[in-house]
């Protein structure tokens, strides 16, 4: 399979693009809570007066609909631009895809980069269904540092697989490691803010300023809830689809190999959090504190696992 | 005496309790994960033990320690053991009441009505024209699929009372015996199975897996003596390796045959494309293509003009480029006197490259791509006592140094061959370097439990899955005769709604249920009136955690996970 590397330069500009949009969205992210904290009393006000309750997440939809407030305005444009960075972060993909005739995910730039992008459209998809918009900043943070990374210190060229990637599986187990892993950033982030809210709001002169900016502690747990118990079926599937492709490549389907042992430590680490949330006396901060380990286990197995040790796993070796 | 034995009784029955709990599950779930952890960090023996040997030469001092406390095989090691088998009989311990407690609850009926509907956290009321007993066939009409009870309160009021959603404990059960299951076939698959590597040349070479001495390496299952190896053999007639420009490795593809069961022994073989990714599946056992490498073809004409002919495997020092090294080793033809014959043994020694370049001397050889370019050897040839009359085995890849050091064998040439080219020993033998041939090394694997440790695998999730997905959620519907003629209807309905686990969610199918429930034959004339639909968290977007709360500790209370008992509302 020849290279095409006319795509893949459009892939790589792509790329960076997106990474800009997202910088500047979470800039008008930071604006809206920048500015917002007044915005929201005011609209709190506003429901009050059409009859509704005072929810510090209530959605303002239709309540308010004329003369938005500046902060929800610059609010709005940021997911608007969230949007738009992902469409083209999905075309950088995508084109990666048509340059090499493989599935984009060969390599750790690749990974990281469909990781990030399985977090951004998680993060979407959340901000549909739930009024979280305050997050935004929080949440594409993360998100543009691992993209900044892996397109500096990890970018590969466009390229073949080696012989061990050549499967079917490829496709299968890595997308569901993917997806699942990009969820459950955003369930890491939600779990990281909680933490703060819950302070906040037993003692409301801590994090004075984040924390009144934050949505309720409670739909931040909700979230992070919501999200983890997405991810974890499919993230047991993936860890499953990988033991049975190393059971056809490698010879076993189970060899203790780093990037298989960390992944099994997170899964332990997401059981742990949905064990702590059924347990007295571990619900709600340390079940957080749970989430937040699983966050960081995570970003280990994404770079600490690839970079320092070296095991099976063909695009452990950087390039 | 008595009181001894209840002290020791209670103190088992508490340590059995404390084993047992959420919170000893919890703590174990933690130090599994974190036990793990010097696995990643360390190097470990199962992987690389190269790699181990050079950390303790660089750590003197805590190295041997490490070593000591298992660190260097943490999977193996007995306190990693330790903790999953507390974890095991923590799991059993857990599993076995709420086992119990589950099919208690299968016979059990849905509890009784709440006084207070309007206090659940999904609630609705409504006055309609039918009567009550239309209301109620109606309910149960619509609650098709639900456990329910109908009940009777004084003045003519009637209840239902549904629940559903009782596979999301099962779903749960199945998903921690599952994995207990999987945990027995790794287990299984440990004590009977076994994998070993050998190398064959692929020139039509045979191999057959009928006893240990056949592998090069072999790690036998904890009951395995190797006398009972699946019976198979292999023929290796040819390997392909293609690498892209670069040196990245493209593809590998061995043609084999294989037979088994009745073909053993006659010429019946069944072709296969050896692939990595493709393993070879027979007798229950599985054939990997692990590596490959080559053998340099070397022709030895003696003296007396009598040849020798032998290609090698020698093995790769460098996977990127395949440069190799070995030794390929002759006896003198003819000569019966094993004294005369261990001074005239030869052994050609050195380096091999596919691809050969110089450095800028031109004397030293490397290899600058893996395929078979432009193929050469750097060679030192020595001659005299080989030691392999000793008895003691030796590498085929190396000759015995001590041979050397005691100057029983001596080095006699070393030069620089391409393909073709010969060289001439001071007795006049001529040795030349005539070909290069293909070998592959693979891995043979026998593990029976793995298709168990599938099957386990496939119930773990789907429990997962129904443990997750399904909500165990009760609604109430009390139907009252509307005395007091308020709202014009003839009867009024209230439902009311609880979710009995942690997921959010209930609101949405409660609020479909309940328009359905109270929109039977409502009266035309009748000003609708839904009360206080106060609590549908997920239309207002507000908390739903508190009243769940209360819901989860009874459910959990329930399941054994020994906790204040508290009831349902
Ligand atoms: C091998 C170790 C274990 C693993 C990997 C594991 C994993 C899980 C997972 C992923 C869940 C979530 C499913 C759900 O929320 O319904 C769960 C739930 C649960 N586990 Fe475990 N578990 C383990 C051991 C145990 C032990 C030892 C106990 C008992 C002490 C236990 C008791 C429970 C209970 C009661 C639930 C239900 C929680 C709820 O209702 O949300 N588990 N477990």
């Amino acid at each position: 399979m020849s290279i095409n590397s006319t795509l893949s330069q459009y892939s790589d500009l792509s790329y960076t693009t997106a990474i800009a949009i997202y910088v500047f969205a979470m800039l008008l992210h930071a604006a809206e809570n920048a500015f917002g904290r007044r915005a929201v009393q005011r609209e709190q006000k506003a429901l009050v007066a059409a009859g509704g309750v005072p929810l510090a997440e209530q959605p303002s939809r239709g309540v308010v609909d004329t003369g938005r407030a500046l902060p929800e305005r610059l609010g709005r444009m940021g997911v608007s631009l969230t949007v738009l960075g992902a469409a083209l972060h999905f075309a950088s993909l995508a084109l990666r895809g048509l340059a090499t005739g493989r599935v984009p995910w060969g390599n750790m730039y690749e990974y990281i980069s469909a990781v990030c992008l399985g977090a951004v459209i998680a993060w979407l998809v959340m901000l549909r269904r739930h009024s979280v918009r305050q997050l935004g900043a929080f949440v594409l943070l993360p998100l543009v540092v691992l993209m900044f990374l892996a397109g500096t210190v990890l970018y590969a060229q466009a390229g073949p697989v080696v012989p061990a990637l050549k499967s079917y599986w490829l496709v299968i187990h890595v997308s569901a490691m993917v997806i699942s892993s990009g969820v459950v950033l955003v369930a890491g982030v939600a779990s990281l803010l909680y933490l703060v809210k819950a302070r906040h709001e037993a003692n409301p002169s801590t994090f004075a300023k984040l924390g009144s900016r934050l949505p309720a502690a409670d739909a931040l747990d909700r979230l992070a809830y919501r999200t983890t118990v997405f991810a974890l079926p499919l993230m047991t599937f993936g860890i499953m689809a990988g033991a049975i492709w190393a059971e056809a490549a490698w010879g076993r389907y189970w060899g203790w190999d780093p990037k298989e042992t960390v992944a099994l430590v997170s899964w332990v680490i997401y059981a742990a959090y949905l064990h702590s949330r059924a347990t007295a006396g571990w619900r709600g901060n340390r079940a957080a504190w749970v989430n937040v380990v699983g966050f960081a286990a995570t970003v280990f197995n994404l770079f600490f696992v690839n970079l320092v040790t070296t095991g099976l796993h063909s695009y452990a070796g950087v390039g | 005496m008595r009181s001894q034995i209840a002290a020791a009784s209670a103190f088992l029955r508490n340590t059995w309790r404390g084993l047992t709990s959420m919170r000893t599950a919890l703590v174990l779930l933690f130090l599994l994960a974190l036990a793990a952890l010097p696995g990643v960090l360390l190097p470990q023996y199962s992987l690389n033990s190269g790699k181990v040997a050079e950390y303790k030469a660089e750590h003197s001092t805590i190295g041997p320690w490490l070593d000591k406390l298992g660190f260097f095989n943490v999977f193996a090691a007995p306190w990693f053991a330790a903790i999953y088998l507390l974890l095991f009989i923590s799991l059993i311990g857990c599993l076995l009441p709420r086992t119990v407690e589950y099919l208690r609850q299968l016979r059990a009926r849905p509890g009784l009505t709440p006084r207070n509907l309007s206090r659940l956290p999904h609630h609705a009321e409504r006055t309609v024209d039918a009567d009550v007993d239309e209301v109620v066939a109606a309910g149960r009409q619509r609650l098709r699929g639900w456990r329910k009870e109908i009940g009777e309160e004084p003045g003519g009021v009637r209840t239902i009372s549904a629940e559903r959603g009782y596979l999301r404990e099962a779903g749960n059960l199945v998903f921690h015996f599952s994995m207990m299951l999987l945990l027995v076939g790794l287990a299984v698959g440990k004590l009977v199975g076994y994998e070993g590597q050998v190398i064959v040349r692929a020139d039509g070479s045979q191999w057959c897996n009928s006893g240990l001495f056949n592998y090069d390496s072999f790690r036998p299952g904890l009951t395995v003596d190797g006398t009972n190896l699946s019976p198979f053999c292999v023929r290796v007639d040819s390997f392909r390796a293609n690498y892209l420009p670069s040196g990245q490795a493209d593809t590998f593809h061995a043609d084999i045959a294989y037979q088994a069961g009745d073909d053993l022994g006659t010429d019946r073989w069944n072709p296969y494309g050896l692939e990595v990714n493709e393993p070879l599946r027979v007798a229950g056992d599985r054939v990997y293509l692990l590596g490959h490498g080559y053998a340099p073809r070397f022709v030895v004409t003696f003296p007396d003009g009598q040849t020798r002919t032998q290609a090698i495997q020698w093995r790769p020092t460098s996977t990127a480029t395949l440069l190799s090294e070995g030794a390929t080793k002759f006896d003198p033809p003819g000569v019966t006197d094993p004294a005369e014959r261990r001074k005239h043994q030869l052994a050609i020694t050195g380096l091999f490259a596919p691809t050969a370049a110089y450095d800028h001397t031109g004397k030293i050889l490397t290899s600058a791509f893996p395929m078979v370019n432009n193929p050469a050897v750097a060679v030192d040839v020595y001659r005299g006592d080989l030691g392999t009359d000793s008895g003691s085995p030796q590498s085929i890849f190396s000759i015995d140094e001590r041979m050397v050091r005691d100057g029983r064998l001596n080095k006699v040439a070393r030069q620089n061959l391409e393909l073709g080219q010969e060289l001439t020993l001071d007795d006049g033998t001529r040795i030349r370097f005539d070909g290069v041939e293909q070998w592959i090394s693979i891995q043979v694997s026998h593990d029976p439990a793995q298709v168990w440790v599938l099957v386990a695998a496939v119930l773990v999730l789907a429990g997962l899955g129904a443990s997750l997905v399904i909500k165990r959620r009760r609604v109430w519907l009390r139907v009252r005769p509307n005395g007091a003629g308020e709202g014009g209807g003839r009867t009024v309905v209230e439902v009311g709604g609880l979710a009995r686990t942690d997921q959010a969610g209930y609101g949405e199918e409660f609020g479909r249920l309940a328009g359905d429930l109270l929109a039977a034959r409502t009266s035309g004339t009748a000003p609708n009136k839904i009360v206080a639909d106060r609590a549908d968290p997920e239309r207002t977007g507000s908390d739903e955690a508190g009243p769940d709360e209360t819901s989860n500790k009874t459910q959990r209370a329930a399941a054994g996970g020994g906790h204040d008992r508290q009831d349902v509302p």
